[in-house]
């Protein structure tokens, strides 16, 4: 894993004296809020409906045991005993104290954590593939050049005030795990004969205006990457809006100048910076490629796995929902649902943080990450292992098997914390879990995508959801639009809206008419909901959705 | 004429707390709905707006929110404000746990 510097301990030590100095100074009066409130922001602290909120980096999703521990004991010592973790690989505290806050910010700093450029108008932390360094399908580790781009952006001069928040993801694997066609620039790490290049997509972003990415570059040499980017933010900074909020991320910038335009400005810029990078930079990812060397793999039997897939029917459904493929043959990437039924989604306990840290300690290398799916990730567990962990994992009230089903929904915090929100999608979300666990029927629909946001941010990733549901305020009522058809993966496609909304009473049948509808009309049990969306459209769906005579009829 | 002036109170969020808060007719901070001041003269409510918004060592972000009064006190017209009054739905924790 990678290590701070002497560098960057300084930097945020620093970075942490002067912001518990602004606290002070905003509590005995002599900051305004106007003042106080973007420098509260650049070190990730909001305020919601009912309470500060703090929000933790964890870049590219990667912990070690020691930090999960130290979460937990800030969830337990300053919050209400747990945190909740969300989809851009950070964890949010929702109730801190003002005064309390550079404190906690001080203990985060003990483990090499920060909540720096977690909000603004700056490069956001950098997300990336969970299952990187783990996944069997993967064709580079995308940490290393994530941590670079980390290093670089993090208080660049030049990016400080953007025209607004950019964010910035990375993939190592086809598979797309981390939503690269929906950040303001997502990287792709791709292989040509022996030589790794970077596909890169720029323009991408939900929110209210949603937009799949472009491709600006198809394969861009890995010792260009940085000076690609600082010409991409570069070009955008200058061209960007900066008249209008909801028209100034890059993606509206692409869309009014198009793609050849943005390339052109980008190849001009490039050439101007590309001479003024050093070499460094490479010298520097050479040192941080080091850092993410993989874990000695133990060689061992597997027999105890098999042992348990082939006589224990709850581990079996466990492991055939809850284990991906590693890239050693004896080895498994464990996703730990947040999602039991009924659950806040994303949300962990103090003690499950530290049951998750016990077993990454004993089982797992040390290693955890964090997805955007909202689950926690043992990336790198031995098959013989596994039996002990889901006993753990049960106990602990983490066995949940439900990863990529119905239940393992996207939630944002919606009305219930949020203060931009316009409706609440937590409770929505916990309904539906309970509502399939009730009618057992989660395993039978199988791969199901439902991503739920409470405002037209699309903080939920509503847009790319199989089910997107979209919570607003219709006349003072809480009302839910849907979407269907959305997918996050490789090939990115936004949701389609169905109609007229639903109210808070009468969402949960609808989404149960739909799925019905699907159960009714798919060819086979292999044939998944969104494949059966696409080779149906939205027809079927709609008459399920609004028209129940002819949707009974066809039963 | 303008639109008829609906009643309503002073709420924002305590500075140290970030908890929600409401103005009593004595111009103290509650956090309890039922003991805010329900203002129904607008040129009143404008005044008392200005000056709480002055009051940043103690309170941010405060506006005037629509209730309508009722025989234990004022009571929400919006689902926000309902939300704002009584905490999370997903657990009791904020206001509601503090009763
Ligand atoms: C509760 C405090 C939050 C606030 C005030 C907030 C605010 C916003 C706003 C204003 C946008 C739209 C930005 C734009 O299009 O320019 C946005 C987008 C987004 N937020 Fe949040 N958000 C919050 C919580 C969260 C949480 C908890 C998550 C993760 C679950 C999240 C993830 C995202 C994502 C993924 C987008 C993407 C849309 C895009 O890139 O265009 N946010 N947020
Ligand atoms: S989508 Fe809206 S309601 Fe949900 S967290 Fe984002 S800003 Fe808040």
């Amino acid at each position: 894993m990678y290590r701070y510097s002497e560098f960057d301990s300084a930097f945020v030590a620093t970075r942490n004296a002067q912001f518990r100095a602004q606290v002070a100074r905003r509590i005995d009066g002599s900051l305004t809020e106007d003042e106080f409130k973007p420098l509260r922001l650049m070190n990730g602290l909001y305020l919601q409906l009912h309470a500060y909120m703090l929000r933790v980096a964890i870049p590219y999703g990667t912990l070690n045991s020691t930090q999960m521990r130290q979460l937990a004991m800030i969830a337990q010592r300053w919050d209400k005993g747990y945190g909740h973790f969300t989809t851009r690989q950070n964890i949010q505290y929702n109730w801190p104290d003002l005064r309390d806050v550079p404190d906690m910010l001080d203990a985060l700093a003990e483990v090499q954590m920060h909540a720096i450029q977690t909000s603004g108008n700056t490069i956001r932390n950098v997300t990336a593939d969970h299952f990187a360094g783990a996944a069997a399908d993967e064709v580079a580790d995308p940490r290393p050049i994530a941590e670079l781009i980390r290093q670089w952006s993090t208080d660049h001069p030049e990016f400080q005030f953007l025209p607004r928040k950019f964010k910035v993801a990375v993939t190592g694997s086809p598979m797309d795990r981390a939503v690269t066609k929906a950040h303001d620039i997502g990287l792709r790490i791709v292989q040509r004969d022996a030589e790794i290049g970077y596909q890169v997509i720029v323009g991408g972003g939900l929110g209210r205006t949603p937009m799949i990415g472009k491709i600006l570059h198809e394969f861009l040499p890995e010792a260009d990457l940085l000076p690609y980017l600082e010409a991409v933010v570069s070009v955008w900074n200058l061209l960007g809006r900066r008249d209008n909020k909801f028209k100034s991320r890059i993606k509206i910038t692409v869309h009014e100048h198009g793609i050849e335009d943005i390339k052109a400005r980008v190849s001009q810029r490039f050439a101007v910076i590309k001479p003024t990078f050093s070499g460094v930079d490479q010298q520097l990812l050479g040192a941080i490629r080091a850092d993410f060397e993989a874990p000695q793999f133990r060689k061992a039997p597997t027999h105890h796995f098999d042992a348990a897939y082939n006589g224990n029917a709850l581990f079996r459904a466990w492991a055939d929902t809850n284990l991906s493929a590693h890239r050693h043959p004896d080895y498994a990437i464990v996703t730990i649902s947040l999602k039991a039924h009924g659950a806040t989604p994303g949300d962990a306990s103090a003690d499950q943080m530290r049951v998750m840290a016990d077993l990454a300690e004993r089982f797992g290398h040390d290693e955890l990450r964090v997805s955007h799916e909202q689950n926690v990730i043992l990336p790198h567990v031995h098959k013989s292992d596994l039996p002990v962990v889901h006993t753990a994992l049960r106990e602990a009230g983490l066995g949940t098997a439900n990863i990529g089903l119905i239940s393992d929904i996207i939630a944002c915090p919606g009305m219930d914390y949020c203060a931009l929100a316009t409706a609440r999608s937590i409770p929505i979300a916990q309904e539906i879990a309970t509502r399939f666990d009730a009618l057992k029927l989660e395993h039978e629909i199988g791969p199901m995508k439902i991503k739920i946001s409470g405002c037209i941010n699309a903080c939920g990733h509503h847009h790319v959801g199989h089910i997107g549901i979209l919570g607003l305020d219709r006349a003072g009522v809480e009302s839910y639009q849907i979407t269907l058809g959305g997918d996050g993966a490789a090939d990115a496609q936004l949701g389609e809206r169905t109609g007229p909304g639903f109210s808070a009473d009468e969402i949960i049948p609808a989404i149960e008419r739909i799925v019905r509808a699907y159960l009714a009309h798919r060819t086979s049990p292999d044939e998944a909901f969104l494949d059966a969306y696409k080779r149906l459209g939205l027809a079927p769906f709609k008459d399920a959705l609004y028209d129940q005579a002819s949707a009974y009829a066809a039963e | 004429m303008s639109r008829e002036f609906t009643p309503k109170v002073i709420t924002a969020n305590a500075l140290l707390e970030g908890d929600v808060v409401y103005l009593t007719a004595d111009d103290s901070w509650t956090r309890d709905l039922s003991d805010a001041d329900v203002l129904t003269d607008e040129a009143d409510a404008d005044l008392r707006l200005l000056s709480a918004q002055g009051r940043a060592s103690e309170v941010v972000g405060a506006y005037l929110a629509n209730v309508s009064p009722d025989a234990d006190g004022p009571r929400p017209t919006h689902f926000r404000e309902e939300f704002r009054r009584t905490g999370p739905s997903n657990y009791f924790h904020g206001k509601q746990a503090a009763r």
